[in-house]
């Protein structure tokens, strides 16, 4: 099943290996991240393995970036029925305790990963639920469940995109677009690095093999509407 | 007819209804919409996503001018284009200032980007064939970047791209809003569903519908971009097998369907059509028409002919105009059945 694709956040980490992954299995695929090296350099490692990537450089934070996204990713690659909302802001580096979070930087966080998906899937669903057609992947976190110090303006983040991911689907799922929240669990990438700089890399799962338990769960359809998996190493 | 200057809400639209069978005009509220058709009637929307069009442009004698989108002739490196000189959307187009010619084969600069015309049409000189040389990535993020909805003198305000979207828009191919379908939202197409209609999608890439040159306006509309799927195909049969109606959303709905069925025979189809369908054309898809209300001398109105006498629609639309509807894209709404 050939499937057009938009993964944001794909310049590195979980959202590259998902876009490589998913190009691997037939998809033609919209990398979305702010203007880089690494961006370009994920589009062309796909291109040369023989998939089809372009590259959308683009912050989700910014309300006027999102026509373009969604427009120049169906211009380049047809209609989306696959949008994996996996970018992600972890809000100020090292993390703050609330008391001292700047009310500025809660809602920058609240901009990329909560309002930044809300306008995408708004722009693209509608399309979906014409068609009768499409999946919407929320990449989610343990901190959208559990709190913990330091943690707290990603997490309600994550908690309220966990929500967001959940309404689409009460609402879009009679009209054939399924939704799916994702936790993938505590991966090696350079966010987690700056989350927990500590932390033995040695214990964590490679975006890759995550990327390629998601591509599959989404590729065989295996999950309910509205479902919520935890897919990481462990599990 | 006044014409309604900013985009508005759904509630704030009316709904003036035409009953082909016996000229009978009435009023309604868009909102009233499901209760005026069937169960087993079908609903066809063009799922066109609008393009920031208009695009600001420098000629090769270092003048600024705006360069209007008309229909990809790729996936995105090469389009027809037409041309305007200083000025903007505030000026009527008839009144702008004719642009310096440009010749084939002139280097123009077009979203900040470099760019070839390649071919002037025989029509009019400011229409032509323009290539860009940058990836189409490129291309398409200086066109995002750069460019902002093509809008008329009526509208002073500036249009945001997100006001001249429909709620279902897939493809960025329409030059200019499919705008019967804007006032659409998902509530309305929910109560449209609940109602018993079915809902079916065609893309078209609707053109300009004015360019203040008569030669060029006369030559409108322009050949245009359309598909129609199987899965439509196989919507209309079920629906003409069960005695529902084809009810198209917005002219360029009926001239996809139409060229689609050119043959005699509705196929699925996807390619340029040409088909311009006036008085005396007998639409072999559609069996009614839900739309906006415009200028009774466009080309709109020719369309509309193939619905309904010219007498008729003159009689609806006067009746309009006694009672104080909208006109133009942003106005009220007219179902003909």
């Amino acid at each position: 099943m050939l499937l057009n694709a938009i993964v944001t956040g794909a310049s590195r980490g979980l959202g590259r290996a998902l876009a490589a992954e998913l190009a691997r299995h037939g998809a033609k695929v919209v990398l979305v991240a702010r203007e880089s090296e690494d961006l370009h350099a994920a589009v062309a490692e796909i291109r040369a393995a023989g998939g089809e990537a372009h590259a959308v450089a683009a912050d989700l934070g910014d309300k006027e970036a999102i026509h373009g996204i969604a427009g120049a990713a169906a211009a380049l690659v047809g209609p989306i029925d696959l949008l994996v909302h996996n970018a992600s802001a972890l809000g100020p580096t090292p993390l703050k305790l609330l008391l001292d979070t700047e009310c500025e930087e809660l809602e920058r966080v609240l901009q990329v990963n909560l309002v930044g998906p809300f306008r995408l899937s708004k722009v693209i669903g509608g399309g979906m639920a014409l068609r009768g057609r499409g999946t919407i992947v929320h990449i989610s976190s343990d901190a959208a469940t559990n709190a913990y110090p330091r943690w707290g303006a990603y997490g309600v983040s994550k908690a309220a995109l966990d929500h967001l991911g959940r309404s689409f689907a009460a609402e879009l799922g009679e009209l054939g677009v399924r939704t799916l929240i994702v936790d993938p669990g505590e991966m090696d990438t350079v966010m987690h690095a700056a989350a927990m700089p500590e932390a033995d890399r040695a214990t964590l799962a490679r975006p890759s093999e995550v990327a390629k338990k998601l591509v599959e769960i989404l590729f065989e359809q295996r999950f309910e509407n509205g479902a919520r998996m935890s897919i990481g190493a462990a599990s | 007819m006044r014409a309604a200057s900013a985009p508005r809400e759904r509630k704030e639209r009316r709904l003036l209804l035409l009953d082909r069978a016996t000229g009978n005009v009435g009023d309604a509220q868009l909102d009233d919409l499901p209760s005026l058709v069937r169960p087993g009637d079908l609903f066809v929307v063009n799922d066109a996503a609008t393009l920031p069009a208009s695009l600001p442009a420098r000629l090769p004698s270092g003048a600024a001018a705006e360069v209007r989108l008309v229909r990809a002739r790729d996936d995105g490196r090469r389009w027809q284009a037409v041309l305007f000189g200083a000025g903007d959307w505030r000026t009527p187009t008839e009144h702008r200032p004719a642009p310096e010619r440009v010749e084939a084969g002139a280097r123009i600069e077009v979203a900040g980007l470099p760019a070839t015309v390649t071919e002037l049409s025989r029509t009019s000189v400011r229409l032509f064939e323009l290539a860009f040389e940058d990836d189409t990535d490129v291309v398409w993020a200086a066109i995002y970047r750069h460019g902002r909805p093509i809008q008329y003198a009526h509208v002073p305000e500036p249009l945001a791209l997100w006001s001249v979207q429909t709620a279902y828009a897939a493809r960025p191919w329409a030059a200019e809003a499919p705008s019967a379908g804007v006032p659409l939202d998902w509530s309305l197409l929910s109560a449209l569903r609940a109602r018993g209609v079915d809902l079916a999608a065609i893309t078209e890439g609707a053109g300009l519908s004015s360019t203040g040159d008569s030669a060029l306006d006369a030559a409108l509309p322009l050949p245009e971009r359309f598909e129609v799927s199987a899965a439509t195909v196989r919507a209309i049969e079920e629906a003409h097998a069960r005695g529902g109606r084809v009810i198209a959303v917005g002219t360029s709905v009926v001239r996809a369907l139409e060229s689609a069925a050119a043959s005699g025979t509705l196929r699925a189809a996807s390619g340029e059509t040409d088909l311009v369908i006036g008085p005396g054309y007998r639409p072999r898809v559609v069996d009614g028409l839900f739309t906006g209300l415009h200028e009774p001398t466009a080309s709109h109105f020719a369309l509309l002919q193939a619905f309904a006498p010219r007498a008729q629609l003159e009689a609806a639309y006067a009746h309009a105009e006694r009672g104080g509807y909208l006109g133009h894209e942003f106005g009220d709404t007219n179902l003909i059945l």
